[in-house]
């Protein structure tokens, strides 16, 4: 099989197939990471643009990382560095780097399609790694390779999702992707932060969080993010941690070997308790390792790895 | 100078729906004969329009000229032109040019310029506040005198309820209607369009249909409160159909308006984060249009307008968040309207209501094809299958959802005050 796809922009337009071969791509990149010289020649020659118009700097160290580990040339543009803040137009950059000939861009961007918009302007491949509110599918690919190593497989698997679901891309991106690889999720928020019609992606909706984790076979928590409090979304952070915050007497509601993840980076004390971010359920440090294979992968696969007859 | 008008079946609701000759004469109408009847007098120029429907002319009671400020979207001059091109004798420019149409120095501006183009008839629509800030009156009485037929902060509410009340009774003791931009700015804060599921899936926030109608109902209190006339501009949703339909039963002076693509097209429309689809208020549900549709039924729903809305390639290709509202429609919306026709959803006596008589009436004009009325018309080519296609637009922008779309019907003639302003190359 060949992976035919020139950009990665969400996991909608991925089918189980082109994941599944992402998720098998990744777990060869990962054995890379473990070798004392942990670079391969792979992608030599290769440029690779990281445009980041938001601040990220796991997301964006991942990315780095794995360019270099398949000996692509990486560059990094931020927003204070780009011709953003000079007033040009995403579509007027895009074409300014197109001249320069990349070969993969990856970019996020705090508005919602401009991954759509950059990708209908370029030739080289466009990676999303987090547009807006949307969807940030390298994430979700790191989620679901960690969920399959640990359980085997994603199929009839319960996955709880927990935290501010509306302006959550990692929500999104999860949901789909989770359901589309056969999991049940089921999502619980205050009512403030569950969008309309949330139910449309495949996902169901818990009353409240105890009904959420209920028989969870894996827990993701999402960061609450304390500057968007000038939205009303919830009282005090207090109440918060008592209603929706995941502690060690709330975990036992779920399965007994429930994973807890969380993309990070976290608000201790208020969605995770201490005892359970760092406690034997917890795989999140593995979401970061796995987070530098699936990028990997992405990188291999879109440049047209499954298509030439270079080794990793 | 004579024109007959051969062979159209007329349409003129309460007045003439048959096959009738239209007889011009310096610039009014001034008989209607039964076909092969002989002409009257000599001299008369035949215009043989035989399968085709004439119609009082289009009257669009909300349009965006953008003269003066921002005349790279469009002049008076190209805005006109687009109009007469949409089968519309006359168009109400909305005040949020720049400067704002708030006093009677930029009303008569506009008037001058609208002389000078000498295509459709302009009746500008003034500032309810100064600046279109919701705070200062403007000064209506100067600006009716100076032409002035109407005031609205459109593309703005007017937030402050008291200063809508104040605006409301000081209009009616001028004899003015108030129309209403009906949008609760801390609903809508932030959406970029329509609140539901696919604004969820996609990632963009949403307007909820409660951002439009909580204002309507507001509006219709304070109208029912100081006896005034009110008009809800671009009505978007169930909700503000429902509390329009009980405003009227309630014997409430409120009147409102829909635009095409509203009982055209739903959210879905935003599909790929096309910006082209990205308007104020925001494509709705399928249920929302609809009701739309089954307000124009019911009466419910006076006019139709397009709230034609141009906008340069500078505002629509960029980040879908970050682009503006609005599209144009003046060339697009007598064909898209046409459909409720074709498919049977409107009479076409009762699509003329909508975009011809019921505007008339709101502007207070008796536009009816009756001998010594002025000849405001517009002959409509019914059967004309054709492709939607922007580049032969005469707007200056191109910024509507609608390119590609095969429509049947088409304006073959506008005519104002018996001056034939437009006609389709043959």
């Amino acid at each position: 099989m060949r992976f035919e796809h020139k950009d990665i922009l969400d996991m909608e337009s991925l089918s189980v197939q082109d994941i599944t071969m992402i998720l098998d791509t990744a777990e060869g990149m990962k054995e890379i990471s473990k070798r004392p010289v942990k670079k391969v020649p792979t992608l030599r020659g290769k440029t690779i643009v990281l445009l980041f118009q938001e601040p990220s700097t796991r997301t964006k160290s991942s990315f780095d990382i794995a360019a270099k580990r398949l000996s692509a040339d990486s560059i990094s543009l931020s927003k204070s560095t780009s011709s953003i803040v000079k007033g040009e137009t995403l579509i007027d950059t895009a074409r300014n780097l197109e001249a320069m000939n990349p070969d993969i861009i990856v970019l996020r961007h705090p508005s919602s399609g401009a991954p759509h918009l950059i990708a209908k302007h370029v030739n080289a491949s466009v990676i999303n790694a987090g547009d807006g509110i949307h969807a940030h599918p390298s994430q979700t690919l790191l989620d679901l390779m960690s969920v399959r190593e640990k359980k085997g497989e994603l199929q009839g698997l319960n996955i709880s999702i927990v935290g501010d679901i509306s302006h959550s891309r990692v929500a999104r991106s999860n949901i789909t992707g989770f359901t589309k690889m056969g999991a049940n999720v089921t999502i619980s928020a205050p009512a403030t932060m569950i969008p309309r019609g949330i139910e449309a992606l495949g996902c169901k909706v818990a009353p409240d969080m105890d009904s959420c984790i209920e028989n969870a076979d894996v827990i993701i928590m999402l960061r609450i993010q304390k500057e968007r409090q000038e939205n009303i979304l919830f009282p005090t952070e207090r109440e918060y941690a008592a209603l929706f915050g995941l502690n060690a007497q709330r975990l036992k509601l779920a399965k007994p070997d429930v994973i807890v993840m969380h993309p990070g980076p976290l608000n201790r004390g208020v969605e995770i308790s201490n005892q359970v971010a760092d406690g034997r359920n917890s795989v999140i440090l593995d979401q970061v390792t796995n987070g530098v294979a699936v990028r990997m992968a992405l990188f291999y696969l879109v440049a047209g790895g499954s298509r030439n007859a270079d080794t990793i | 100078m004579l024109i007959r008008f051969k062979g159209a079946h007329i349409v003129d609701p309460g007045n003439i729906n048959e096959q009738k000759d239209l007889l011009v004469k310096d610039g009014l109408v001034h008989a209607l004969l039964d076909p092969g009847a002989a002409d009257p007098e000599p001299g008369i120029d035949t215009v043989d329009v035989t399968g085709m429907l004439l119609v009082p002319g289009l009257i669009d009671l909300h349009v965006h000229l953008r003269e003066p400020g921002h005349e790279y979207k469009e002049t008076i001059q190209t805005g006109l032109m687009a109009a007469a091109k949409g089968g519309f004798t006359a168009v109400c420019p909305m005040p949020n040019t720049s400067p704002v149409n708030d006093n009677a120095q930029v009303t008569r501006f506009i008037l001058d310029r609208a002389k000078a183009a000498g295509l459709s008839r302009v009746y500008p629509v003034g500032a309810i506040t100064l600046g279109l800030k919701g705070e200062t009156l403007a000064e209506y009485g100067e600006m009716k005198q100076a032409g002035m037929v109407a005031i609205t902060d459109d593309g703005r509410p007017v937030e402050n309820a008291r200063v809508m009340r104040r605006a409301m009774e000081y209009a009616t003791g001028l004899g003015l209607p108030v129309m209403s931009h009906s949008e609760d700015l801390s609903l809508a804060r932030d959406g970029a369009m329509n609140e539901g599921s696919f604004a969820t899936r996609i990632g963009i926030k949403g307007i909820p249909n409660a951002a439009e109608s909580i204002m309507v109902m507001r509006e219709i209190a304070i109208a029912e409160l100081t006896h005034a006339r009110v008009h809800i501009a671009h009505v978007s949703c169930e909700e503000s159909v429902d509390a329009i339909r009980h405003g009227k039963q309630r014997g409430v002076q409120v009147t409102c308006e829909t635009a095409p693509h509203y009982f055209t097209l739903t959210d879905k429309a935003v599909g790929d984060y096309d910006t082209h689809a990205k308007m104020n208020p925001p494509l709705r549900s399928e249920a929302d249009r609809l009701a739309v549709i089954k307000g124009l039924q019911d009466g419910t729903i006076d006019c139709i307008a397009t709230d034609h809305a141009p906008h340069s390639p500078l505002e629509k290709a960029v980040e879908f968040d970050q682009a503006a509202f609005g599209i144009i429609g003046l060339e697009t919306s007598l064909v898209l309207s046409l459909k409720l026709v074709q498919d049977e959803l409107l009479s076409m006596e009762t699509l003329v209501e909508k975009m011809s008589r019921n505007p008339a009436r709101f502007l207070g004009l008796d536009n009816r094809l009756i001998p010594g009325n002025p000849a405001d018309i517009t002959v409509i080519d019914p059967d004309r299958v054709h492709v939607i296609d922007p580049e032969t637009f005469v707007s200056k922008s191109r910024n509507t959802p609608f390119a590609g779309i095969e429509v049947k019907g088409e304006v073959l003639l506008t005519m104002v005050e018996g001056r034939i302003i437009y006609q389709r190359e043959i």
